[in-house]
């Protein structure tokens, strides 16, 4: 039994790092109704452009600070060149010009730091400790610890300053928003940029796991299953669906894997998530809005 | 996308004896057939081919997408189970002759592609993607863990056993070609029926406003369903000829998420519900690469670091014309086409 509640904890664990990417997406999806599909890219982005300070060798904080700043130039910079133009288009259309941009980030991530697989180190040691009669890694302790700070710091950020408050009537009703003088594209960047850092934060989580390389960026994939389960607009839903994605995935692993010839977790989300869709079309904290047929 | 078909124009007096449209078609067959006689192999193998069967997977694509309306991000899938169905049949029943085969292969991925269909019945736009995603990555670890579907092969790897029809053999480059054009080529015949009878028309109305589509009573569940299903037998005739026309030998990872990618931006390049535009789009992914690569050849690019750069750069090229495309000419290289041929007939006529 305990090697069941380790699986579990270990799951949960690995779904709030799921949560971590999904928030990114959630911030965009609320303000700008689109599924940035390139949040993965940017992912591997901060997280190659952090490493590649570290080992030039910037101090941590300054490394830190130096790459949200270039995340946060790249944002204004998708705001001015991709969302800009294409500002009154179809959902569908936004999202294959992100599908877009996520080949140009990736594409510059690997053509100017490399592709080789650099290892990444937070200082936080990868040890198991005995925690209520089960082991469990510190480094996911940490790292859950990193995420709950993130989401505090984010909740705080929307419900009192003016932005973040500009931001919420954004999402929900953008012609509202506009009517009385918040304006778009200012709002955009920010919230971008803010995608971007915490791009940054989970990369670095990430990355320190699995060693900063191209595969970072496939992760994100896992986030759709992720936000469908949880609902698109609500972050307390992408940890929620984080939560769910990452606890199942590991219990099917162990349980269900050994009858099937080895490892579900690359496709048992999206399965998930279509049983999730065919019962609870918005997730479960999602807007009711969500298109049903 | 959707412009009516213009009012017939009033016939001018001389009229031919056949229309250039038909004329139009007699020649592109006797082009598409002649392309052997100029080609030489290479041409044939690594452009002309690749080019072709892209295209018919982009068509496939297309009918989902840019007639119904229904997006996919899990269109490799379906190409895998064509070649793998394609393979086992091969095998496993030697009696049955290619045409058999390839069309019983496309059956089964239709199949596949209508249970992975079912849940746009609820729901719509991206939220599709978590489905189609599924599949993408179900079928691929299906045919990597479990070894039935390769024969037992130890690398996962599945090659044709014989590709011939009447005991005609298509082994060489040029009967590969034949093989490739003669499907494509009834399959396009196919898909143009398709659209521009009742049903195509039902998908266009269910893209462009579902309830009111439903309202005029057209039973729009049966017919997203169909739109699955022939988008994926497309497919799955596209994979079977990929795999044995194409590459000869391939695995499961031949059809990864990649691949669906490549076959989405044929579809926006060439031009959302087009037919022809997709051979534009397709010929723009296969050609990309070969050019860059000879471009690297006469330029020199060895201060972008090794080969891997090479295909980083493509894909900063790949992303950025999409960008472009969305924003200057969302309706895809086939517009532009059309458009300067509109230019020039309004020229002649005015010149008349």
């Amino acid at each position: 039994m305990s090697y069941f509640f380790e699986t579990l904890v270990s799951g949960l664990f690995a779904g709030v790092m799921y949560s971590l990417v999904a928030i990114g997406f959630v911030l965009i999806y609320k303000a700008s109704g689109v599924f940035n599909f390139a949040q993965g890219a940017m992912l591997l982005f901060a997280a190659l452009t952090f490493v590649t300070l570290i080992e030039k060798g910037m101090p941590f904080a300054l490394a830190f600070i130096v790459t949200s700043l270039v995340m946060v130039a790249m944002a204004i910079l998708i705001e001015w060149l991709v969302l800009r133009p294409l500002r009154n288009r179809d959902p569908l259309t936004l999202f294959m010009a992100t599908l877009g941009l996520s080949y140009v980030i990736e594409g510059f991530a690997q053509l100017l730091m490399g592709m080789d697989v650099h290892m990444l180190d937070l200082g936080i040691p990868d040890v198991a400790v005995q925690v209520g009669g089960i082991y469990v890694s510190q480094f996911d302790i940490i790292a859950s610890l990193i995420a709950l700070t993130l989401v505090a710091t984010l909740a705080i950020a929307f419900n009192k300053t003016r932005m973040g408050i500009s931001l919420r009537a954004v999402a929900s009703d953008t012609l509202a928003a506009q009517s009385i003088g918040i304006r778009l594209p200012v709002i955009w960047r920010i919230v971008w940029s803010v995608a971007g850092i915490v791009a940054l934060v989970a990369g670095l989580v990430w990355g320190s796991r699995q060693g900063v390389q191209y595969s970072l960026s496939l992760v994100t994939l896992k986030a759709l299953p992720v936000l469908i389960i949880g609902g698109f607009s609500s972050i307390p839903g992408a940890i929620a669906g984080g939560l769910l994605v990452g606890a199942t995935e590991a219990l099917a692993d162990i349980y269900v894997g050994p009858l099937v010839n080895g490892s579900v977790s690359t496709w048992f989300a999206y399965i998930l998530a279509v049983g999730f869709l065919l019962v609870r079309p918005a997730g479960l904290f999602g807007d009711r809005e969500i298109e049903r047929v | 996308m959707t412009t009516l078909q213009e009012s017939a124009p009033t016939k001018p007096l001389r009229q031919p004896a056949f229309g250039v449209g038909t004329l139009a078609i007699v020649a592109g067959l006797i082009a598409a057939f002649a392309v052997p006689a100029i080609a030489d192999d290479y041409w044939l193998s690594s452009i002309i081919i690749p080019t072709v069967i892209m295209g018919l997977a982009g068509i496939g694509l297309n009918l989902l997408m840019g007639y119904t309306g229904l997006v996919s991000i899990g269109s490799a899938a379906f190409m895998s189970i064509g070649a793998f169905s394609t393979y086992n049949l091969l095998l496993r029943a030697p009696f049955l002759p290619l045409p058999v085969v390839l069309i019983i292969a496309g059956l089964i991925a239709a199949i596949a592609g209508v249970i992975f269909g079912l849940p746009s019945l609820r729901i719509k736009g991206f939220y599709l993607g978590a489905s189609t995603l599924g599949a993408q990555f179900l079928f691929e670890w299906l045919f990597t863990n479990f070894s039935w579907f390769s024969n037992d092969s130890q690398s996962l790897t599945i090659s044709a056993p014989r590709l011939q029809i009447l005991d005609y053999d298509l082994q060489s480059a040029t009967g590969r070609y034949y093989l490739v054009i003669a499907t494509t080529v009834l399959l396009i015949a196919l898909a143009f029926a398709i659209v521009k009878s009742r049903v195509g028309r039902e998908w266009m109305a269910i893209r462009d406003m579902d309830v009111a589509a439903s309202v005029i009573g057209i039973r729009v569940a049966r017919r997203k369903l169909l739109s699955f299903g022939i988008s994926s037998f497309f497919l799955g005739i596209a994979g079977a000829l990929w795999a044995f026309g194409y590459l000869g030998t391939a695995d499961a990872h031949a059809f990864n998420l990649d691949k669906s990618f490549q076959i989405l931006f044929i579809v926006i390049i060439g031009g959302v519900a087009t037919i022809f535009g997709n051979f534009l789009g397709a010929a723009f992914i296969v050609l990309t690469p070969i050019l860059l690569d000879r471009l690297s050849l006469i330029i020199d690019l060895s201060f972008l670091g090794d080969q891997g750069a090479l295909a980083n750069l493509q894909h900063i090229i790949f992303g950025t014309i999409i960008i472009v495309l969305l924003i200057k000419e969302p309706d895809g290289l086939s517009s532009l086409g059309r458009r300067g041929v509109e230019a020039l007939r309004s020229r002649a006529r005015s010149s008349n």
